[in-house]
């Protein structure tokens, strides 16, 4: 499968690094013959699946392997030719692992979109070069905005039949240049591609002297996501309560969840909302001994000085000098998935963290 | 690395660990459905860490079509008495006796689908609102669209044009009495991943994904081994060679490799070489193209 398997097999690889990334565009911008392209390339096809899709694209009338069959995985989809629902793909390279969240692009599966979306690092929106930036370009980023992705790239498909010029890709980038000020995303780079030529996708082109950046996967592999958890704002919902009886620990009690900011230590006074009671870490334990201590996303079972406060599902455990605002009235911005209507003044369940209180 | 940042088996064992914690909190009855493949082996040392130092909250549940290799059932039972956990073992032949389910008829007769029948039935007779498997999404293309918690309505079957939205890492196990849920913590996990977390775990694995010898008969590309669960057809010869499994199932329908691996690097290597994916070699996905869906639409594992 890979070429250089010896990278693989040392510690390196144990202590890779991670990135989920998401794919969105119009639905014939080119993005499962990205992510083909993509997996062709870095040789992450193995030849009973290539040997499935070429079977698939001959029974479908297609005289070329049709590279979409590999993520369109159900029987509705390869009937139709659509994505209806997310589908996940995982590589790697010797510099990172990679999970692919290919997201369908029509509108009516906009929910399964985000749902595949929601998890990613950073999100690729393809934009096609004869087209430029179009609603459903805006749309996705909107979304991808909405979800709190931290990293966008926008890949600018389709170079080869606009002849590689320049300003067509100056003049799509500065438009969505414009649009951007509304979203929240601060890392936001261009890129431009041909996708079916494989135009700096994995190998840099000849065709573009132009442009001076990275390739797509280059920017993959390089773009920096360590900072992208929020390592100041100590927030840690408490999942359930763990008890056990043993003869090291008799009448153990510890919460059981997964920080979702901030660092937490032994010794950390820690304040437990909404009861309010104030009592310090006493320890962070695992099967495998204790933590000096614990980050996002790590799930972890604290163990507190004081066991006899009242703390269950739902509560949250955060320090003193930095504490959540908390009340009944809050604006928020709702976006609706389902096809039956939202009614105004009706009762829903909200579920936030690990609690779930009814609205 | 950075100071505060996980490496992806890290990253893979902390989402898995949420997921089960996630599971016992929003679940009456959950189960964890034990094949004694490396897959639920993995599950099985997540759930230990999910819920220590207490015990793995829920039972196991072993859904035996019969056809097993003698190694998985004494690695099961010895796993099991060493965690002081509970089995369950819900018998495919018994669904056959009482009616339930028909054993295929031909030359290649498989009891892998109609495992189906006797999973559902154990899970309405437990009451199971919630039932584990170690299904990844790499192993195939069905698989690659499933959910995290996956419903299943009254039936026991899936609508994969009908799936919930699942953001961040919010699960909905919302459902009516009688439905249930599939969850699948390793959904993100590769071979390759699990191989590796059992590298670095040290977790013990039944000896027959190791090289050994072995009477095996070749069919559809890969290496049956003979057992008196498969007839021998003509032209087809039983020969001994040197190999391992992949994948353990049914052994009607698991195939081996021809393989030296003898350790657990050995078998790294191997995977980091292969040129086809693991389930390559189950002729159970090999009998349509949408075998794999068809089959969990119904209610499969």
């Amino acid at each position: 499968m890979i070429d250089t398997i010896n990278e693989f097999s040392t510690a390196d690889y144990l202590n890779m690094d991670l990135l989920r990334f998401t794919t969105a565009g119009s639905v014939d911008d080119g993005k499962s013959t990205l992510i083909g392209r993509l997996l062709h390339d870095t040789k992450s096809i193995f030849e009973d699946q290539l040997i499935a899709v070429e079977q698939a694209s001959k029974k479908m009338g297609d005289h070329q392997v049709n590279l979409a069959l590999l993520t369109d995985g159900l029987r509705a989809e390869r009937e139709q030719g659509i994505t209806i629902d997310v589908a996940y793909r995982y590589f790697a390279t010797p510099k990172r692992k990679f999970i692919i969240a290919d997201t369908p692009g029509h509108i009516q599966y906009t929910r399964n979109m985000v749902t595949g979306a929601s998890t990613a690092n950073l999100a690729v929106v393809l934009v096609d070069a004869r087209h430029g930036v179009v609603e459903q370009t805006r749309r996705h980023a909107f979304i991808a905005s909405l979800l709190q992705i931290k990293h966008l790239l926008i890949c600018i498909n389709k170079m080869d039949l606009v002849e590689y010029k320049e300003e067509v890709f100056n003049d799509i980038r500065e438009d969505f240049d414009d649009f951007s000020s509304k979203l929240e995303i601060q890392d936001i780079q261009y890129i431009p591609i041909s996708a079916l030529k494989g135009d700096n996708v994995v190998e840099k082109s000849t065709n573009m002297p132009w442009y001076q950046g990275s390739t797509f996967l280059y920017t993959l592999e390089n773009v920096h996501i360590a900072s992208d958890y929020n390592l100041v704002d100590c927030r840690f919902p408490v999942q359930m309560v763990i008890q056990a009886q043993s003869e090291d620990q008799p009448g153990f009690k510890g919460y059981a969840g997964k920080i979702e900011g901030g660092i937490f230590k032994p010794g950390d006074e820690v304040i437990a909302l909404p009861s309010g009671f104030t009592t310090k870490v006493k320890s962070i334990d695992t099967m495998n001994g204790l933590m000096d201590e614990a980050f996002p996303p790590q799930s972890v079972l604290m163990n507190l000085e004081d066991d006899h406060i009242d703390i269950s599902r739902g509560d949250m455990i955060v320090k003193p000098n930095n504490q959540p605002q908390i009340g009944q009235d809050i604006e928020m911005m709702v976006c609706w998935l389902n096809e039956k209507q939202m009614v105004l003044g009706g009762k829903y369940a909200i579920r936030h963290t690990t609690k779930m209180p009814n609205a | 690395m950075h100071k505060y940042h996980l490496s992806h088996l890290k990253q893979l064992e902390n989402e898995a660990v949420f997921i089960m914690r996630e599971v016992a909190s929003q679940f009456e009855k959950p189960v964890l459905l034990f094949s004694g493949g490396k897959d639920s082996i993995v599950m099985v040392r997540l759930a230990q860490k999910a819920f220590w130092p207490a015990k793995i909250p829920f039972p196991l549940m072993h859904i035996d079509t019969g056809h097993n290799f003698e190694e998985t059932i004494e690695f099961r039972d010895n796993l099991v008495e060493e965690l002081g956990a509970e089995l369950i073992v819900a018998s495919v032949q018994q669904s056959i006796d009482e009616g339930k389910a028909v054993e295929e008829k031909g030359p290649n007769p498989s009891r892998n689908k109609i495992q189906t029948v006797t999973l559902l039935d154990a899970i309405e007779k437990h009451k199971f609102d919630a039932a584990f498997g170690g299904g990844r999404r790499d192993e195939e293309k069905a698989r690659a669209k499933e959910r995290f918690f996956s419903h299943r309505d009254e039936f026991g079957q899936w609508d994969p044009k009908n799936q919930r939205p699942e953001l961040w890492n919010l699960f909905n196990g919302k459902k009516h009495i009688g439905e249930h849920f599939r969850v699948f913590p390793l959904s993100n996990w590769t071979e390759m991943d699990v191989w590796q977390y059992i590298a670095i775990e040290h977790i013990p694995i039944p000896h027959i994904y190791y090289t050994h010898e072995r009477e095996v008969v070749r069919r559809d590309g890969s290496y049956l081994a003979n057992s008196p669960f498969i007839t021998v057809m003509e032209g087809e010869k039983v020969e001994k060679k040197m190999i391992r499994f992949r994948t353990i199932g049914d052994m009607t329908c698991t195939g081996a490799v021809e393989s030296s691996a003898n350790k657990i690097e050995d078998i790294i290597l191997e995977v980091a070489a292969a040129r086809e994916t693991e389930r390559g070699t189950r002729t159970d996905d090999k009998r349509s193209e949408s075998a794999m869906e068809d089959r969990k639409k119904e209610g499969y594992f």
